[in-house]
């Protein structure tokens, strides 16, 4: 703040205080004086009757008028309110929340920080660091993947143990700090759309699906082509781009022939975002033991 | 006091005076904000909205969406374990006028640039229950079929440009551009909006 606004803060703040004061001690005494009758204390107002008092405050009101500015004086002598003038404590409301960041960072180290270079295999050892990690992922991650992992249309399903880019812990952990970026480009520029539908109807079949025999045998060319660069040529997929296997009964996006058609025709576009920058590495740990733990839960005992 | 009379009895009078008493507040604690200079330069990297942002700022408005969620982050150590750094004035100085907010229905949106996806968002704004089934947010899914036409977007900018956003020439020429052949949905132009918000200041909550 420049010098004139802190000069300017400073008297209109001291201002108003000294009006206060003026007007609580100008009111202190009875103003009315009548030379006839001196023992008169009315204002000489009458309404119906009724006569006006001009008494003083009342002396406990007077005297909580007087503690508030006390109150004032002081507050102006330790924290920031004088302008410039930076209070004698040095308070900011930015230090006050490091201080508080600091002294819950000092009781969660207790807590978390353990888990900031545990193996997480070692982690999901760990009831109590189980119960942490769901409750991180109710608040970060079950937007997206469910309350219970259970996934949604387009968003997958953590708790079966059918993964896209793997399902070792350090893939686990790699999704997370990193993000994953899902692409299939449009194939209805490419193989038209006569081409979309035969390739649709070799998906079934390679499903194990209800197809057409016949336009499903021009799909395998079609996917010999151009589908097996990243499915792979048994349409099992690819861990290592995030190809979903083909023949099995895990859709992302629908198993109808329809839907199929669809994802083919125009693609799908899809991604986790990466979390690195943005939960703490203890946090990231945790909820990447409770996401491995889920996929292992006939093998975790309940 | 006698002189009380004066300005009991006078209604003039005892509007000036009220006028003085309460007006010591917004002068000492509103006024030297505006001259105050640190509150006006922009945070490093920040630029305006691009056209499409800006639209989807504009129907960020239109539907009302700061009547439920704020774009403020205070700096309380819950809140910002919760959301991100605390938000400053210096990430808002373009902002005409700013939606800060003041009710939180909904969670605070000052920094949900990038946390979630696009499909995620707008799969959220479609119907909220499809994908968080406890959420009293509104569906709106008309946002899937009312395309943007971007006729009004260089004018917008010539607007804020009038009152300091250092938008260039070149950009309102071609503001209208990401528009053309009304593929912009306003579903588009509303996530562009949300998945800029808050993104140049990265703390770990």
């Amino acid at each position: 703040m420049s010098t004139f606004w802190s000069i300017w803060v400073i008297v209109l703040t001291l201002t108003n205080l000294g009006l206060v004061v003026w007007v609580l001690f100008a009111n202190r005494k009875v103003a009315v004086s009548d030379q006839n009758e001196p023992e008169n204390r009315t204002t000489g107002h009458v309404y119906d009757g009724i006569e006006e008092f001009d008494n003083p405050l009342p002396r406990w009101w007077f005297l909580l008028f007087v503690f508030t500015l006390v109150f004032a004086a002081g507050y102006l002598a330790i924290y920031p309110g004088l302008g410039n003038f930076k209070g004698l404590s040095g308070w900011t409301s930015h230090k006050q929340l490091e201080h508080r960041q600091e002294k819950a960072q000092e009781k969660f180290s207790e807590t978390f920080g353990k888990y900031e270079t545990m193996p997480i295999a070692q982690i999901a050892e760990s009831r109590e660091a189980l119960k942490m990690g769901a409750r991180i992922f109710a608040n970060n991650c079950s937007v997206c993947h469910g309350a219970d992992g259970g996934g949604n249309y387009g968003f997958p399903n953590l708790t079966d143990n059918y993964w896209r880019w793997g399902g070792t812990p350090e893939k686990i952990l790699e999704t997370i700090h990193k993000g994953r970026q899902g692409v299939m480009p449009p194939q209805e520029p490419i193989i038209g759309e006569e081409g979309v539908k035969d390739a649709a109807e070799y998906v079934l079949a390679l499903s194990g699906q209800e197809h057409d025999a016949a336009m499903a045998e021009k799909g395998k060319k079609i996917f010999g082509t151009v589908c097996m660069a990243c499915h792979g040529m048994d349409g099992k997929g690819n861990q290592a781009i995030g190809a979903p296997n083909l023949t099995d009964d895990i859709w992302l996006y629908g198993s109808s022939r329809e839907e199929i058609r669809h994802t083919i025709r125009n693609g799908r576009h899809n991604e986790m975002p990466a979390q690195e920058d943005k939960l703490r590495e203890d946090k990231i740990r945790l909820v990447a033991a409770y996401v491995y733990s889920l996929s292992r839960q006939e093998e975790v005992e309940q | 006091m006698k002189n009380h009379d004066i300005v009991e009895k006078n209604i003039g009078i005892l509007i000036i005076f009220t006028c003085v008493a309460i007006s010591f507040g917004a002068l000492v604690e509103i006024v030297p904000q505006f001259f105050t200079q640190a509150n006006k330069e922009p945070i490093a990297g920040l630029k305006p909205l691009g056209p499409v942002e800006l639209e989807g700022r504009d129907i960020y408005i239109r539907e009302g969406c700061h009547v439920c969620h704020t774009q403020m982050i205070r700096p309380l150590r819950a809140e910002v374990e919760r959301y991100g750094h605390y938000t400053m004035a210096q990430e808002d100085v373009y902002e005409h006028p700013f939606l800060w907010g003041s009710k939180r229905t909904g969670p605070d949106l000052d920094r949900v640039g990038g946390r979630y996806s696009d499909e995620w968002q707008r799969a959220h704004l479609y119907n909220p229950r499809n994908v968080v089934p406890e959420s009293i947010m509104p569906a709106f899914p008309w946002l899937f079929d009312n395309v943007v036409t971007g006729e009004h977007t260089a004018n917008k900018m010539r607007a804020l440009r009038a009152v300091g956003v250092p938008y260039t020439d070149e950009d309102i020429a071609n503001a209208a551009k990401p528009f053309a052949g009304g593929k912009v949905m306003e579903v588009d132009a509303l996530v562009a909006y949300l998945q800029q918000l808050g993104t140049l200041v990265k703390q770990k909550r």
